[in-house]
């Protein structure tokens, strides 16, 4: 049974009480009035992505609209401006929830194929997790050599790499990158207490929502 | 005994009055064209100095009519009070100097204007009399309470811990109405989070070991007699027997009735026991007793309940009530939480379009979120009964979900309160006719056998004896009418207030403070009538109507027009005034085609004299007149403060405060424009449904009367702009004196009357 089945049976229809468990500060989405104010405020209101407004989300959860809502593109939107967070009158840690959801959505395999947020975060993660420190060049030139749905691509990396030529020399210039990276590059002193930390971490965090580790 | 009458002017020299204007002159025109006996004048007037002056004169002198030229008669009130003497007060402060430019070329217009205040000063005096008080009083110090309901018992108990006697009539058999049928209310104090005790059993008892208060239960008024202070109740008893009491203030708290649910099968109600309304889950949260609420079709444990806010409420077709009734949303957040408390496990949907939560509602709302009710932001179209469960089928407005559903065991409509206000006494011909027709199908779907249909005839809770109606008059969806800016628990009928959802619809908190608000204003009622003065607006006012029945016609417009139904008619037909009843606005007055109808110092012919006083220059002086005749209550005080801000305005007006638009008669205005005045400004307040005027209706009948006025002018062969109307509220300080400069140019580019001279 994939995990996605797994929590679907385990909640049954309960929506809410699963988003409340489940998600990074998901117990709050019972207390938003539906006042719209985070919407009205999110800086990326007009853009298509932006399937449901924050708001809409939360009706969507108590509504128990479950696959619609961790299928959706929206929650990956969000630019963590914490706008919503300062004006939501009831306190409502919006981003947060945000972010949660799109955790929890990527977790139970869920999310969206193509999402570039989805992307640089997994990118992102397993650079910095690798040596406890991110590599700039092999950042950027992952994010170069992937396509949307996040598969290698060479043409398109060496056509963003020639694009990105003049930024990438005056960096060098200013000292801001090294070639040299590209062998590894600057790593934390000890880099398998850093891996078991975070092994234990994601097994302590699997326990408490009652998540399979693995 | 004819008393010697000896008339005084006071000229007051301060606040730059001795600066901008000749007080000689004005001196002189008092003793010569005023033919004031004693004219003095002060260079201080109001301070203790200058009011010793007058006092020394009424006590030495044998002075009895005071003009007094200083302020206007809204300043030092105190300083100038004489209450044994007539008391005219002409305005050259804020009337005059005030509102005119400190130049050489504005000095002889301002000089005319103030001279014109004194003439008018002295016509008033000369026409006026010391009021002498109501005769027609009565004494009685006891309060009757109508109703017995939480509004009922809270102001039986505030005005007995202030030492008068209550009667409490209920017509029921136990005290407590609505609030005695819940489980638990909505929390009044720290921290809004869970339902509170109702108290109410606490209140009764208080109630019973009360010697002040005196209850009636199982009945009702048979019959209410007289006026404030002296008002002769009948309350027909269970047993049939009739009790007479005294009274001297009456409060009508009858509360309402929940807005009957059989109107809306559409929600499933009478088809499925498990939809109830707020009253219905009220009993079965009692018949529980803390222990789980069951579900009414087969007593099994409710597992899901959804409440449907606004359900007959707020309803644009015209089928259902159109108003919101205030205090559903908390009632339900209340009910919802009698479930979670018991067991968080229950599923519990408020759906609501707009939750509307006053008071500290916003921390209750909060406490039910954090128990886990689930708000839903919908539209219910209809609920479908099921055996032991319910459908709603509802409009998600937050989705746009038009199909959205919820499955629950129980359903509770939020139906909303329909005021208990008696006999609607406005009511048309065609409303009576449809009522006896609705009563004529009731009556024969009964008699036939056939499904009783729900018709329930009104019927009075006061019976009033007078001759406008035997209850309070009704101002919209039944509720009875309160001038809800400025004096929420006055009715129309002078020493009866309506406190709680007889008068609006509220929740319990809204409801104590409407009761207390009301004792203290019926104690004030009873108060002022034993010493035959008025009640508010005029309150403390000695004067009251005197009709010399000699001249009256019968046309009875003052019986029909008084706002406050203080006149009745006498066996041989001639109106009968009920002074304590009176508020002194007038409306009798203007309403009177042959003008016997006067107070002391306030009549027709202290208003005409006025007129008639100012020195109208000929048709060559490029100085028109315009009268302007301004409601003491809003627009006189909004001149005022238009001067006290400086604000300018056309020397030309000449500023006469009237009590009520309402009390203008005719008569006034005929004569200003044939004594040739250019033009005649009328300041009244709003009328209609947002009405601000402080006799509810003066201004109203006021205006109707003076619509009439536009024949005049036609006759007279004069342009009908020369006659304006005004709406004017307190606030209108900036504007007044622009549109009073803009008529004043518009009289100018129009020319001057053609009857001047004569």
């Amino acid at each position: 049974m994939s995990a996605n089945q797994e929590m679907a049976v385990r909640y049954k229809n309960n929506f809410l009480k699963e988003v409340e468990q489940q998600v990074e500060m998901g117990e709050w989405v019972k207390m938003c009035m539906q006042c719209g104010v985070c919407s009205g405020s999110c800086p990326t209101n007009f853009h298509p992505g932006w399937e449901h407004p924050p708001q809409e989300i939360f009706m969507m959860i108590r509504a128990g609209k479950r696959e619609e809502v961790l299928s959706s593109p929206s929650m990956w939107m969000c630019t963590s401006c914490y706008n919503c967070i300062v004006r939501c009158p009831r306190k409502l840690p919006i981003t947060h929830i945000m972010h949660g959801l799109a955790e929890y959505a990527y977790e139970l395999g869920l999310a969206p194929k193509v999402q570039p947020t989805k992307n640089l975060s997994k990118l992102f993660w397993e650079n910095a997790t690798k040596t406890g420190r991110i590599n700039e060049l092999t950042f950027s030139l992952g994010m170069y050599f992937k396509d949307a749905e996040g598969k290698i691509n060479i043409g398109q990396g060496i056509k963003k790499g020639l694009e990105m030529q003049k930024v990438a020399l005056g960096l060098l210039k200013a000292k801001r990158l090294n070639l040299f990276e590209i062998f590894g590059g600057h790593k934390c002193k000890d880099q398998k207490g850093i891996h078991a930390m975070l092994a234990k971490a994601y097994a302590l965090e699997s326990k408490r929502k009652g998540r399979h580790v693995g | 005994m004819a008393e010697e009458k000896k008339f005084a002017a006071y000229i007051c020299k301060g606040c730059g009055l001795g600066d901008r204007l000749d007080v000689d002159a004005l001196a002189g025109v008092a003793q010569k064209e005023g033919k004031m006996q004693v004219v003095r004048q002060h260079d201080f007037l109001c301070n203790a100095d200058g009011v010793a002056m007058i006092k020394n004169d009424i006590a030495n002198e044998g002075v009895t009519h005071i003009m007094i030229a200083a302020c206007s008669r809204r300043a030092k009130t105190e300083a100038f009070f004489f209450p044994n003497n007539a008391v005219a007060r002409t305005n050259l402060r804020e009337g005059v100097i005030w509102i005119r430019p400190d130049t050489e070329e504005a000095r002889e217009t301002t000089q005319d204007m103030a001279e014109d205040y004194v003439r008018m000063g002295c016509a008033e005096v000369k026409a006026m009399t010391a009021p002498a008080g109501n005769a027609n009083t009565g004494s009685n110090r006891t309060l009757l309470v109508v109703g017995g309901g939480l509004t009922g018992m809270t102001a039986a108990l505030e005005a007995s811990k202030t030492g008068y006697p209550v009667v409490l009539v209920e017509k029921s058999g136990q005290l407590g109405g609505w609030a005695a049928k819940l489980w638990k209310r909505i929390p009044a104090h720290e921290p809004f989070k869970a339902p509170a005790d109702t108290g109410i059993a606490d209140m009764a008892a208080q109630i019973a070991a009360d010697p002040n208060i005196k209850v009636y239960l199982n009945s009702t008024i048979a019959k209410t007699d007289g006026a404030p202070g002296r008002f002769v109740v009948q309350i027909a008893t269970e047993s049939g027997a009739v009790s007479t009491e005294d009274i001297g203030s009456i409060i009508q708290a009858t509360g309402f009735d929940l807005y009957d649910a059989n109107r809306l099968p559409h929600l499933g109600y009478g088809k499925s026991p498990n939809v109830v309304d707020q009253a219905g889950l009220e009993a079965l949260a009692k018949a529980a007793n803390g222990g789980p609420i069951l579900r009414p079709s087969d007593g099994k444990p409710v597992t899901s309940v959804a409440f449907v806010q606004c359900a007959g409420q707020r309803d644009t077709s015209g089928e259902h009530l159109p108003y919101c009734s205030g205090y559903c949303c908390n009632a339900s957040i209340k009910q919802a939480m009698y479930f979670k408390d018991s067991n968080p496990a229950i599923d519990t949907t408020v759906i609501y379009t707009d939750l509307r939560t006053p008071g500290n509602g916003e921390d209750f709302y909060r406490s039910a979120q954090e128990k886990g009710v689930i708000f839903t932001k919908g539209k219910v179209g209809s609920v479908a009964p099921g055996g032991n469960n319910c459908v709603v089928n509802f409009h998600d407005l937050i989705l746009d979900d038009q199909n959205a559903q919820i499955e629950a065991d129980l359903v509770v409509l939020a139906t909303g309160q329909v005021p208990n206000s008696g006999i609607n006494i406005d009511m048309s011909a065609e409303e009576k006719a449809e009522e006896a027709a609705a009563e004529a199908a009731a009556a024969e779907a009964t008699a036939s056998g056939a499904q009783p249909l729900q018709f329930s005839k009104k019927v009075s809770v006061l019976n009033l004896t007078y001759r406008q109606g035997a209850d309070i008059p009704q101002f919209k969806w039944g509720f009875t009418d309160s001038h809800f800016i400025c004096f929420p628990y006055e009715t129309r009928r002078t020493g009866i207030y309506t406190a709680g959802p007889v008068r609006r619809p509220m929740d319990m908190v809204q409801a104590r403070e409407d009761a207390t608000g009301a004792a203290l204003k019926a104690i004030q009622a009873l108060e002022n009538a034993q010493l035959g003065r008025a009640a508010h607006p005029r309150s403390g006012d000695l004067s009251f109507p005197k009709v010399r029945l000699e001249g009256c016609t019968q046309c009875k417009r003052c019986t029909v027009e008084c706002p406050f139904g203080a006149i009745d008619e006498d066996e041989r037909r001639f109106p009968l005034f009920n002074e304590s009843r009176c508020r002194r606005c007038g409306t009798c007055m203007g309403a009177c085609p042959v003008r016997v109808i006067s107070f002391e110092n306030y009549s027709v012919d202290t208003v005409g004299s006025q007129i008639k006083a100012v020195d109208i220059p000929d048709e060559f002086s490029e100085k028109p007149r315009i009268l302007i005749l301004a409601c003491e209550n809003d627009a006189y005080p909004a001149l005022d403060m238009a001067a006290m801000k400086r604000n300018e305005y056309s020397a030309f007006v000449r500023v006469i405060p009237v009590r009520c638009l309402g009390s203008v008669n005719t008569i006034w205005i005929t004569d200003a424009l044939n004594a040739g005045y250019d033009g005649v400004m009328l300041m009244g307040c709003k009328h209609g449904e947002d009405y601000q005027c402080h006799f509810v209706k003066g201004s109203e009948l006021g205006r109707y009367r003076l619509s009439k006025v536009g024949d005049t002018l036609k006759n007279m062969n004069l342009e009908t702009e020369r006659v304006k109307d005004l709406e004017v509220a307190i606030t209108d300080i900036d504007n007044l004196p622009r549109i009073i400069n803009e008529y004043a140019q518009q009289i100018v580019d129009m020319g001057m009357s053609p009857f001047k001279g004569f």
